[in-house]
């Protein structure tokens, strides 16, 4: 789960790192007023959005005066930043800079440990340094169960800064960072950029945490912090009922069981020449009424023009999912062809099941994989 | 032969009074598998099936009956802890099938792990499979048959998918092992492709892989370095689009590293056989037997 900056910075604060002052608006008097509390003159006026590359799409900009920043914010809040309407923005006030760096921490998957990250060239997107400049990246690998510790932020901070002061302060700042990063249960922390002010003080200027969605069941306060209005409604509500769905653009609904699975299918409809409309995963131990959650889904999608049930029982029953999909197709009318492959656990039953109301089941999943194809093709009009 | 698991191995399940652990140990007892001991905090001294005893803690279960091997069936919260627990009580092979395991708990328990020399395989995982002799975990004893291939996928239902296609045509297994769907996970595709490498009655070796990560590109690399045997090799998610999460928390497309396109690249300049599509498995691995 991503957070917003305004959040991301709040957990920042919460840890003891300096975060200049900064407030949430939703509406151009909102920010106005926020404008005139902060009281320091010029702000910048930021997009909340979970999208990379806001500054180039016009998501962020500096105002003068708190009647600027209304102006400014009602710009803002008209935009749609990569299909993601701009509903927050955040006003904070703009900074004078020195000079910027980099600080970060993710979860390595090669090293299987935290690894801090650090380079004096911020305020740029970091994966574009590391492409261009890596020699401008210094890594730690740090032992999780002792943290990062005193002398390894100190040498990390040695490779921004020359002066001990700042040093001293980017290096508490690491160690903060880190914990924030655990506290979170984060996969991935950062501040970018991390500046130095005229007065010698090193301040994170953005932030940004990506949650661990594994950690949110024991993080009641960090799962309060999801913004559903961000996310899309289909994807909302397949995690409602327990199931992984992510929209693509194609015409091909699939519903799998298995990730593993459902990524193969998928890839098999775009070898037969189709395009998958989407990857939904129903999980293991299916109950019927996850079926009928997933069928919802997938037919909501206007560009669906076949629908693909691809299912390998083992914990899965084939029984269950039969089941659902007579139960979904009472429930309301499915207006495209159903495909139906199953196999495994309880297939007669389910064979049975379906050709009590006249449907038909396979058992091979390229041969379904082919028909499912060959019938969105023929815009979905004849099983 | 086989690898990781075979007749002597000796089964304590952690978790075995659960919903999920005890239909899974049914199962496993069922295809002859030794379940010599159970472990429920609070149920010490009881049977389970009045046969299998139940222990408070890994390490009465582990001194009283010599079990070498360990499967978790605990809630994903639980499931590291069971994990340290298992590892501190001896036994040498711990199989965590918990899904949603948090990924900063791995990285606490790995280093634990290399320290005490003790395998894991998972999370997130369906275990694994020597058809014949044992299972642990819960891959569907019916669709293996004993044979010549080694398995190793980082999936659970494209795995039966694709053993399911070689018994089909009467093409055996000498062990199938699922890795897990996890970005840190216990054993890697270079642990079981050295573990067949070394196991006599394994003739050919099949990868299922997936994007994110890259654990099949340095799988491949050690392929051309160290495998003598022919390998053939699958990648999914061809079709997924960059920074998704596909279901598993491992597979996911940063930036522009971890595609499937990569990933084939490498397979196909290790000299592996790339399948195009799951049931080609078969065509591929008779050619090489």
């Amino acid at each position: 789960m991503n957070l917003h900056e305004y959040q991301a910075r709040e957990l920042l604060r919460r840890a003891g790192i300096p975060v200049p002052p900064g407030e949430v608006a939703t509406t151009p008097a909102e920010a106005k007023a926020a404008a005139e509390r902060i009281g320091t003159g010029k702000v910048v006026v930021k997009a909340q959005v979970h999208a990379g590359g806001r500054g180039k799409a016009g998501g962020v900009k500096l105002a003068d005066t708190p009647e600027q920043a209304a102006d400014v914010a009602s710009k803002i809040l008209a935009l749609t930043i990569k299909g993601l309407r701009v509903e927050k923005v955040l006003i904070a006030p703009a900074a004078q800079i020195v000079s910027e760096a980099y600080i970060g921490v993710i979860v390595d998957r090669a090293s299987q440990s935290p690894v801090m990250m650090v380079s004096p060239a911020g305020g740029i997107d970091i994966e574009e340094v590391a492409a261009k400049t890596p020699e401008k990246i210094f890594r730690m690998r740090v032992d999780a169960r002792y943290g990062l510790l005193s002398h390894q932020a100190m040498e990390l901070a040695f490779h921004l800064y020359t002066d001990v002061a700042l040093v001293r302060q980017a290096a508490d700042i690491l160690q903060k960072l880190y914990r924030a990063f655990v506290d979170a249960g984060a996969s991935l922390a950062e501040i970018n950029p991390l500046v130095v002010t005229p007065k010698n003080e090193v301040v994170a200027l953005d932030a940004k945490i990506v949650v661990d969605d594994n950690e949110l069941e024991r993080k009641p306060a960090i799962e309060a912090l999801r913004d559903v209005s961000s996310e899309n409604p289909s994807e909302v509500k397949a995690r409602d009922a327990n199931l992984t769905y992510i929209k693509l653009d194609g015409n091909v609904g699939c519903i799998v069981n298995g990730a593993g699975l459902a990524m193969a299918t998928m890839d098999l409809v775009k070898y037969y020449g189709g395009e998958p409309a989407n990857f939904l995963d129903i999980g293991g131990s299916s109950n019927p009424d996850k079926v009928v959650a997933a069928l919802q889904i997938v037919t909501a999608d206007p560009n669906v023009k076949a629908i693909l049930f691809n299912i390998f029982g083992g914990i899965t029953r084939c029984d269950d999912v039969a089941n659902g999909i007579v139960a979904a197709t009472k429930q309301f009318t499915v207006k495209v062809p159903i495909v139906i492959r199953l196999t495994g656990t309880n297939e007669q039953e389910a064979v049975r099941i379906l050709e009590g109301v006249g449907m038909k089941a396979m058992t091979d999943m390229d041969l379904a994989v082919q028909k499912a194809v060959e019938v969105a093709k023929k815009g979905g009009a004849a099983a | 032969m086989s690898i990781f698991i075979n007749n002597d191995t000796k089964l304590v399940v952690q978790g075995i009074t659960g919903r999920d652990g005890s239909f899974h140990t049914k199962q496993m007892i069922a295809y002859g598998t030794k379940v010599v001991a159970g472990v429920t905090p609070g149920k010490g001294g009881q049977k389970f099936e009045n046969t299998v005893p139940i222990f408070n803690t890994m390490a009465e279960a582990v001194a009283a009956t010599g079990a070498n091997t360990s499967v978790i069936y605990v809630p994903a919260r639980f499931a590291v802890d069971a994990v340290f627990e298992a590892a501190d009580a001896g036994v040498k092979l711990v199989v965590c099938i918990s899904e949603g395991v948090p990924v900063l708990d791995m990285t606490r328990v790995m280093p634990f792990l290399k320290e005490k020399g003790v395998r894991l395989i998972g999370p997130n995982c369906p275990g694994l499979i020597s058809p014949g002799q044992a299972k642990v975990g819960i891959i569907p004893g019916q669709i293996c048959i004993p044979g010549p291939v080694g398995l190793v996928s980082r999936s659970g239902t494209l795995t039966y998918e694709v053993v399911y296609q070689l018994t089909r045509a009467k093409i055996g297994q000498t062990t199938c092992v699922g890795i897990g769907g996890d970005p840190i996970i216990g054993t890697n595709f270079i642990d079981c492709l050295q573990a067949f490498q070394d196991d006599p009655a394994t003739k050919a070796i099949v990868m299922m892989g997936e994007i994110g990560g890259t654990d099949e590109q340095n799988a491949a690399a050690f392929v051309k370095a160290k495998v003598k045997k022919p390998v053939v090799g699958f990648i999914a998610g061809q079709t997924a689009p960059p920074g998704r999460r596909m279901g598993h928390a491992g597979a996911i497309i940063s930036g522009s590293s971890g595609t499937a396109a990569e990933k084939i690249a490498a397979f196909e300049a290790a000299g592996i056989a790339v399948m195009k599509r799951p049931m080609d498995v078969v065509e591929l691995v008779k050619a090489r037997l």
